[in-house]
């Protein structure tokens, strides 16, 4: 199943190279370094805080997990650089990814 | 290679109107016929449209309304910087042999396509680029201490500079306040703060050397040509408080032109937004990191119009085709000493800085008289 496919059911998987393990992203069914099969890694990742700003009420912050994933995403609480955080929400919607960390 | 140089150009003012893609690409084409008679249209041999409208082969039909028949004639998009991508690719089939002249065209309306990267999906549900600015602002003001304050002068500035343009979007002076009390988009950006999408049209035309002496009275060559892009996801930039992209393609056009940044008299620079001012700068080296905002002050507080003499991205309007053209257009008349009122004080080499999405891809040009 793509990445895609995992994310509409508000999974979210790391994709990485079966055959030169190297995580790619944004995702992609191909390695863009070795042009190899790329398959999901699931966990509870966590990831860091990079950096953040906020609209209206809103914060959103930049997260990065595994040194390389990095993804925008809405946070309840005020961010603070270097904070570790996990998904608490994600999917598609009307086309676009969505991402919430906690 | 051939020697490749400007030989003439017109630009439309940047607007809010409505108006088809057709009729405002048009509309530069015929400024620059008219205004140099002595281009015989039958000798372009390339016609090449810099847009992110989705009409179809508006090469050739640019080329059909303008009564040109062409040998080569297509559309280049590249987001924000097609339109020095344009000049880039007319430049190379000029230097090849190719041909011998070509006119590049950039358009755009107020409701482009090319304002929102659809693909790039890791920044989620943030796609608008207020929100990469936002990241870049924030982490521009923590690394350098800069505050909100202080970057205001970049668009206090701007729009001082627009106001001697007749054809920028903004004919309005702002105090620091009025940007700091302008609309809040999010903690790290203001309204004014902001270039705006419009509807405007740039172009202009490239010979090889013998065209340009033969055309020109006032030659300027493009004698420097930097281009890098490191992504097209806004997550895969290196940095956030500076242009990985800006720094390489500055150092490929100066080698090129085997000039340094202190040779550079005067500089179109991309300030999609205004801390998007200072990190050119500074990845371009005419300051050092952190310190592009001095430089911007004291050049605001001396009325010197060196960086972004027509007013920049955020005081002329930002129509995606066109900005890269038009940039292109102001320092070829500050070389020539043609431009009004806001003329810099004899240069002799100029420099512009282009840049898309989030300064994933940069192009720098060098030009000289």
């Amino acid at each position: 199943m793509s990445f895609e496919s995992r994310l509409s059911k508000g999974e979210f998987c790391i994709p990485e190279c079966g055959k030169c393990k190297k995580i790619v992203w944004p995702p992609s069914e191909v390695c863009s370094h070795c042009f190899g099969n790329v398959h999901l890694k699931e966990s509870d990742f966590e990831g860091k805080i990079i950096e953040f700003s906020r609209q209206n009420d809103q914060y959103f912050c930049m997260v990065e997990f595994e040194n390389t994933v990095r993804i925008m995403a809405k946070i309840s609480v005020t961010p603070e650089i270097g904070k570790s955080v996990k998904i608490l929400k994600c999917g598609i919607n009307n086309g676009n990814y969505f991402f919430q960390v906690i | 290679m051939n020697r490749v140089g400007i030989i003439g150009h017109g630009i439309t003012p940047f607007s809010k109107d409505d108006q088809k893609i057709e009729t405002v690409l048009l509309n530069s084409a015929k400024k620059l016929f008219k205004s140099n008679p002595e281009i015989n249209r039958k000798d372009v041999d390339a016609v090449l449209v810099s847009t992110n409208n989705n009409s179809k082969y508006l090469s050739p039909v640019l080329s059909e309304m303008a009564g040109i028949q062409p040998n080569t004639s297509h559309t280049i998009e590249s987001l924000c910087n097609s339109g020095t991508n344009s000049i880039v690719s007319a430049y190379s089939y000029i230097a090849s042999g190719l041909a011998d002249m070509v006119l590049v065209s950039g358009a755009e309306r107020y409701d482009s396509p090319g304002q929102i990267l659809e693909w790039d999906n890791s920044r989620g549900e943030y796609k608008h680029p207020i929100f990469w600015a936002s990241i870049f602002a924030k982490s521009y003001k923590r690394k350098y201490g800069i505050s909100d304050e202080q970057l205001a002068v970049v668009s206090v500035k701007n729009h001082k500079q627009a106001k001697k343009n007749p054809n920028a979007l903004s004919n309005k002076t702002y105090s620091i306040e009025d940007v700091l009390n302008s609309k809040k988009l999010t903690d790290d950006l203001r309204l004014l703060d902001c270039s705006r999408p419009c509807t405007g049209s740039a172009s202009i035309i490239l010979g090889s050397e013998e065209k340009v002496n033969k055309l020109s009275e006032d030659p300027v060559w493009i004698t420097g040509i930097g281009q890098k892009t490191i992504s097209a996801g806004f997550v895969k930039n290196i940095s956030f408080s500076s242009m990985e992209s800006t720094k390489l393609a500055g150092q490929a056009a100066l080698k090129m032109a085997d000039k340094s940044i202190e040779n550079i008299d005067v500089a179109e620079v991309h300030d999609a937004f205004s801390v998007c001012e200072p990190m050119a700068l500074e990845s371009l080296g005419f300051s050092k990191d952190g310190q592009g905002m001095h430089m911007l002050k004291e050049l605001h507080e001396t009325n010197n119009f060196k960086i972004n003499p027509r007013g920049g991205l955020i005081g002329t309007g930002h129509p995606l085709g066109a900005t890269g053209i038009a940039q292109t257009i102001e320092i070829t008349q500050q070389l020539q000493s043609n431009a009004g009122n806001r003329q810099t004080k004899n240069p002799q080499a100029g420099l512009v800085h282009n840049m898309s999405a989030a300064a994933t891809s940069s192009t720098v040009l060098i030009l000289e008289k």
